[in-house]
């Protein structure tokens, strides 16, 4: 058994995508910009297109960066779970192979955050 | 002639015996396993209950007598510090901020403690640890209590304060401590007095309250810092219960020995986690600085904590692994639990603020390999930019580690500039973790953690907003929405500490107390 328990013990678990109404959660991470404490949490329809949440999405969410404006997303690097990957900005996140509760991060090269500080 | 000879007055320690063996027995209409129930399916063997020293010998009688003496005194001190406008000779106002943090966050881990160890209290087959945590179980409620009385005169003058209570249980960052209280009483009676009676009050105790205590007194809050001293003796007997369990469980049969030490490993952890806002605390929130984070863990955990270990050696128990990591965040900590209280200032029911020039030229000679290089150019930027008055505030919310629910803010244990990102797959779903430790506890009994309440989650579900709210309708705040469910006042009780009303009227106050216009 999973867990120390007196008898049988199991739920349902707390975060599976049928509670997100509709949505499922997509984690994004900023490589070198810890002005942003963490990476962000998102919930958005899985039909909805890759590039709309770098558009519409990421902009309000990174955008007090000064290195923001800068980003030149073509030269940008994706990472999923940690490993390369390139998502299609035409595709849906579905469309990407993004699920519910996955992970993505981008790296920016040439800007390093404040002082190059990785802030 | 008869000799009427008077009879001999008991010993303590007698009385104590006929305490506890003496007004125990043996069920003869049921089972003992009936009787106690949670005795044995976490799997740690006990042969012999009376083989168990009692620690300390306190009787009811006692009990009673050198409490009622405690409170006396601390009642009165609090009524003095309350007459006398003792609030306005606190350092500075911002001091009052760690008072708010403590009492949201601290406070009801106490009245947690009162109930787990009145639970562990009925369930332990021995007669002599069952007093000892019905004692101790009393002396937890004694201390929330007497924080609540002690920190309600802040509530009068003070904002965030007033509903604590209710926060606790559903505030972002609060979710922090509560879930690893959660944690521990949701676990059988036996991890329950590793997670809280051993790792917590014995090992990593002094982390907690000497930083409290000492910067209560350091910055003139002698409410908090008598409570503190009252709090004491009580203290040092829950310490010496913490390590007769470990004794008395790792004597009994070697077995015990991998449970326990799996127990400390994962406790140590979840305890250090925890104690990560009184790291930023003590760096950050105190005007007036006691010694730094770093120097807490070296003094607090590095030499006394070594020191422990080694007498544990003996039992075949070895330092907990996180250790070596916890070694490494030391120079980290602090700088990166404050930034992510200032990114979410709108969401927290305290004030937060850069640290001003002197500050961070303290922070720069404490943490010399660390500060000046990672953290002043961005506590700079946010202060320059305040100034301009471009003030950050994050509103996108973050990921959280699914075991101990704080944001994944921490690095990687030897890269600062990388954030630590773990995860793992169970059954149809991911889980994510801010680190090794955090992921091993999950995987050893994922049931339990895939049901965290994780704060984040729970607002995109829609769990998070008043009774009623409409999240689809047009014009639909949810940051307000979410807030109010906080029973949180924006504007007052949260944003920076610069303009607050906390800050206004505290100097508004001491002025009138110190000058005659």
């Amino acid at each position: 058994m999973a867990v120390t328990a007196l008898k049988d013990y199991q739920f349902e678990p707390a975060d599976r995508v049928e509670n997100f109404h509709g949505n499922q959660l997509l984690y994004v991470g900023w490589e070198d910009h810890l002005l942003f404490c963490a990476p962000f949490a998102f919930p958005f329809p899985p039909a909805m297109r890759f590039g709309d949440v770098v558009e519409q999405v990421l902009p309000a969410a990174f955008g007090y960066h000064p290195d923001f404006a800068k980003i030149d997303w073509a030269a940008a690097q994706w990472f999923k779970s940690g490993q390369p990957w390139t998502p299609d900005f035409n595709k849906s996140l579905a469309d990407n192979g993004l699920g519910h509760k996955d992970v993505i991060r981008f790296r920016t090269p040439g800007l390093t955050g404040i002082k190059g500080a990785c802030s | 002639m008869d000799m009427n000879v008077p009879k001999k007055k008991l010993s303590l320690k007698e009385k104590y015996s006929h305490m506890t063996r003496g007004l125990d027995w043996e069920p003869s209409y049921q089972s003992k396993d009936d009787v106690y129930p949670y005795a044995k399916y976490e799997g740690i063997k006990i042969h012999d209950w009376d083989k168990w020293e009692d620690p300390f010998r306190l009787t009811m009688d006692a009990y009673w007598k050198y409490q009622a003496e405690k409170e006396r005194k601390l009642y009165a001190i609090i009524d003095a510090y309350a007459q006398n406008n003792g609030h306005l000779s606190v350092t500075d106002a911002r001091y009052i901020n760690t008072v708010k943090l403590f009492l949201t966050g601290v406070s009801p881990l106490e009245y947690m403690a009162h109930r787990g160890f009145a639970h562990v209290g009925r369930q332990l087959p021995g007669a002599g640890p069952r007093v000892a945590c019905l004692m101790q179980s009393i002396d937890e409620i004694r201390h929330a209590q007497t924080q609540v009385h002690s920190l309600s005169n802040y509530n009068k003058y003070y904002n965030g304060l007033h509903d604590f209570r209710h926060m606790h249980d559903r505030v972002w960052y609060l979710s922090v401590p509560k879930s690893f209280f959660d944690d521990a009483i949701t676990a059988g009676p036996f991890e329950f007095m590793v997670a809280i009676g051993f790792s917590f009050e014995y090992v990593l105790t002094n982390l907690l309250f000497v930083p409290f205590v000492s910067g209560a007194a350091y910055n003139g809050d002698m409410s908090a810092m008598t409570f503190g001293f009252s709090a004491q003796s009580d203290e040092a007997r829950h310490m010496t219960l913490g390590l007769e369990v470990i004794k008395f469980m790792l004597e009994q049969d070697p077995d015990n020995l991998p449970i326990v030490q799996r127990w400390i490993d994962k406790w140590a952890w979840r305890g250090t986690r925890v104690l990560t806002l009184v790291a930023m605390m003590m760096d950050y929130m105190l005007p007036k600085r006691i010694m730094s984070w770093k120097e807490a863990w070296e003094v607090y955990f590095e030499e006394n904590g070594g020191a422990l270990f080694k007498d544990l050696a003996r039992y075949g128990i070895t330092m907990p692994k996180c250790i070596e990591d916890i070694t490494k965040e030391k120079e980290h900590l602090s700088h990166q639990a404050w930034a992510t209280f200032y990114n979410y200032g709108a969401a927290a029911a305290f004030h937060t603020w850069t640290p001003d020039e002197d500050e961070m030229n303290w922070l720069s000679e404490k943490y010399p390999d660390s500060f000046d290089k990672y953290y002043r150019p961005r506590l700079e930027y946010w202060r320059d930019e305040a100034a301009k008055g471009n003030r950050f505030y994050n509103k996108t919310l973050p990921m959280l580690c699914q075991v101990c629910q704080i944001p994944m803010l921490f690095t990687e244990p030897d890269d600062p500039t990388k954030i630590c990102y773990r995860e793992t797959q169970y059954k149809d779903d991911k889980y994510h973790f801010c680190s090794d430790h955090c992921k091993a506890i999950f995987e050893h009994e994922p049931e339990k953690y895939i049901q965290s309440w994780l704060p984040v989650h729970q607002i995109y579900q829609g769990n998070c907003f008043p009774e009623g709210t409409d999240p689809t309708a047009e014009g639909f705040d949810p940051l307000a929405a979410v807030l109010a469910y906080y029973h949180m006042n924006f504007g007052r009780d949260n944003l920076d500490f610069e303009g607050s009303e906390d800050q206004k009227n505290f100097d508004a106050w001491r002025g009138v107390a110190t000058s005659n216009d």
